[in-house]
């Protein structure tokens, strides 16, 4: 009956002949479909895509009277203030290198983990070891940087009493430059490593046990299985989610580090992001903020770009 | 000769197991020591604690940490507040993301691909944080609640998650004897898809809840207003700035410090508690949600 109803709604159109028609009519018969999607795509366009207009005030010099429209246009004035500061060199890299070695050390962990869990024969404990591993990932950032600060304070945190057990001086981890990075990277391990390993045990109960039983065959020794059957079978993934991370590179973990950053440690805690948050919401400069958030996305799009390219051509595994 | 070769493999076997077992056993303390240690000195006389003398259980129990927490408005009204921003929160999360992820399962909407290419596209790309501010602003959202709630709506990723498991769990034809029945699209999300849906709604609730409970970010840029403060901004007060009011209740300045260090343990479990006490209940679902997500995202 219903259809019946759209039928007759839609029978003007039946007399334009071609696929024209046929796609509206098409269409007409699915509206209600496009009712449910009414919400989210406004949604999107409002909460997505309106801030990608507001953007213009980068290339203006935004003024809350005038408001995104009448401010006057300035061209690349902030993108130039911004590479002439003392702080440009500064917060460029720390937000390469803070990135660069999670990338490096954080990144294989998970995969590691996840070659343990598969390998360990006792499937209780292979259950135990992932159930705990997974706990960390549900902490509140908030909680992680508080653990870290009670643990790591100088007078009363048990790594400090440890040290001062053995003979050694406290140390001021968390008001330190030079430890800044290092607790940045080791916590995120402690935190995320049972959980991003899910993907990866996910892909590894997925490889063909025909091989294993081919490799053993050959006399492959658990380690040699492992480097030429497992790793292999998971290539695919590992690049998948590689280049996942580096569409983020530029903005994770935005949030810890602007928990973790004090004055003391902020030659290494200082990254564009933090950056954006505390001279353009506190100090309220849009426009120029705006304009280096810019720098920050283009940035993350270029590389994301270079290693999608880069992992389609050497290993035929890519986003697109 | 043969039998010399199967048993060096089985003891080499043997050392591998035991290596295997060694860094695993290792992984679980390094992981699981910080929180039991936390647990202990919430529970613990701060004077023990604060002298070192609590290295894994709790040393002269005490519950006093705790019963100062109940005491402490901030403490409550946070929580009320994150209780009410998961719930809302999550609610509208769920409604919006099936909305969106039901209609572009179907294979056969027209404009399915473009429509998908707008939602996937933000996932690489954004305005940034203070166009984004800006517009929260000047939708008045800035210092209401909605602003915790309303900008997040959706999570693009879920979305995606949702979808998959729409096109790969429910058969098609089953939709379409549905249609030939003369089933309207609503009346067969709500009676059919939704209620085979239930393991992917379930993941989804919890992926959102979780996200709920621990968010701060949202409140630390729209919220000045205290009494609209989430947990988790309440608990970086008392966690990571000062200390000075919660203490209040001391007498002399050492007491004082000393009762604002002891209470951060404990500020920290009750914190953490209903999501780590939920935990073990539904950590099944969380993997699933991964699991599928991993399909196609």
């Amino acid at each position: 009956m219903e259809s019946a109803q759209v039928d007759a709604a839609v029978a003007p159109l039946r007399r334009r002949s071609g696929r024209g028609g046929r796609l509206l009519r098409q269409m007409a018969k699915r509206y209600d479909l496009y009712l449910m999607l009414l919400l989210p795509m406004a949604w999107y366009l409002i909460f997505h895509y309106g801030p990608l207009y507001g953007l213009q005030i980068a290339f203006k010099n935004f003024n809350p009277g005038k408001g995104i429209l009448g401010s006057p246009w300035i061209g690349f004035d902030h993108f130039e203030r911004f590479f002439d500061s003392y702080y440009f060199g500064r917060l460029l890299w720390n937000t390469l290198t803070i990135n660069l070695f999670s990338l490096l050390i954080a990144f294989p962990i998970p995969i590691f983990l996840a070659l343990i869990v598969t390998e360990i024969r006792g499937k209780t404990f292979s259950k135990w070891l992932q159930n705990i591993t997974y706990v960390p990932h549900f902490i509140s950032v908030v909680v992680i940087v508080g653990i870290l600060t009670v643990f790591l304070s100088p007078s009363t945190g048990p790594v400090n009493k440890l040290i001062e057990a053995f003979g050694g001086s406290p140390v001021r981890f968390m008001e330190s430059a030079g430890w800044f990075k290092s607790i940045y990277i080791g916590s995120n391990i402690w935190q995320s490593m049972g959980w991003q390993s899910i993907i990866y045990i996910a892909a590894l109960s997925g490889v063909n046990p025909d091989l294993y039983e081919a490799a053993k065959m050959d006399g492959a020794s658990r380690l040699r299985r492992i480097w030429h059957v497992s790793l292999p079978g998971i290539v695919p993934v590992i690049v998948i989610l590689l280049i996942l991370d580096v569409g983020h590179f530029m903005n994770i973990g935005f949030e810890k580090i602007l928990l973790m950053q004090n004055n003391l440690n902020l030659e290494s805690s200082d990254v564009i992001s933090t950056f954006v948050y505390t001279t353009g919401i506190l100090k309220g400069e849009y426009s120029y903020t705006s304009a280096i958030g810019l720098f920050n996305s283009l940035i993350n799009l270029t590389l994301l770009l270079l290693v999608n390219r880069f992992a389609r051509k050497t290993s035929e595994t890519s986003l697109w | 000769m043969a039998k010399q070769a199967t048993l060096s493999r089985s003891s080499e076997d043997k050392v591998f197991d035991a290596v295997l077992y060694a860094i695993a056993a290792l992984i679980i303390v390094i992981v699981l020591y910080p929180l039991i240690f936390i647990v202990s000195a919430s529970l613990s006389d701060p004077t023990k604690v604060l002298g070192g003398e609590v290295w894994l259980l709790p040393k002269g129990v005490t519950v006093e940490a705790y019963a100062n927490i109940m005491q402490n408005d901030k403490i409550w009204i946070g929580y009320r507040n994150t209780i009410f921003y998961t719930t809302v929160g999550t609610l509208i999360n769920l409604v919006m993301t099936i909305l969106a992820a039901y209609p572009l399962s179907r294979p056969d909407l027209p404009g399915r691909g473009p429509l998908m290419l707008i939602i996937t596209l933000t996932m690489f790309f954004s305005g940034g944080l203070i166009p984004t501010y800006m517009l929260v602003k000047s939708l008045g959202m800035v210092d209401t609640m909605w602003a915790l709630i309303v900008p997040g709506a959706i999570a693009t990723y879920n979305l995606i998650v949702m979808r998959t498991y729409f096109q790969s769990s429910i058969p098609w034809e089953l939709q379409e004897a549905a249609h030939m029945d003369g089933c309207t699209n609503w009346r067969l999300l709500v009676n059919i898809i939704l209620p085979l849906s239930k393991p992917i709604l379930a993941v989804m609730v919890l992926f959102y809840a979780v996200g709920h409970w621990n968010a701060f970010f949202g409140a630390l840029i729209y919220i000045r207003n205290e009494a609209l403060y989430p947990l988790q901004l309440v608990l970086r007060d008392i966690l990571l700035i000062s200390q000075s009011d919660v203490a209040d209740s001391g007498i002399g300045l050492e007491d004082k410090i000393l009762l604002a260090e002891s209470i951060k343990y404990a500020v920290i479990i009750v914190s953490s508690l209903p999501v780590l006490v939920m935990y073990p209940f539904v950590q099944r679902h969380f993997v699933k949600g991964v699991m599928i997500g991993s399909i196609k995202g």
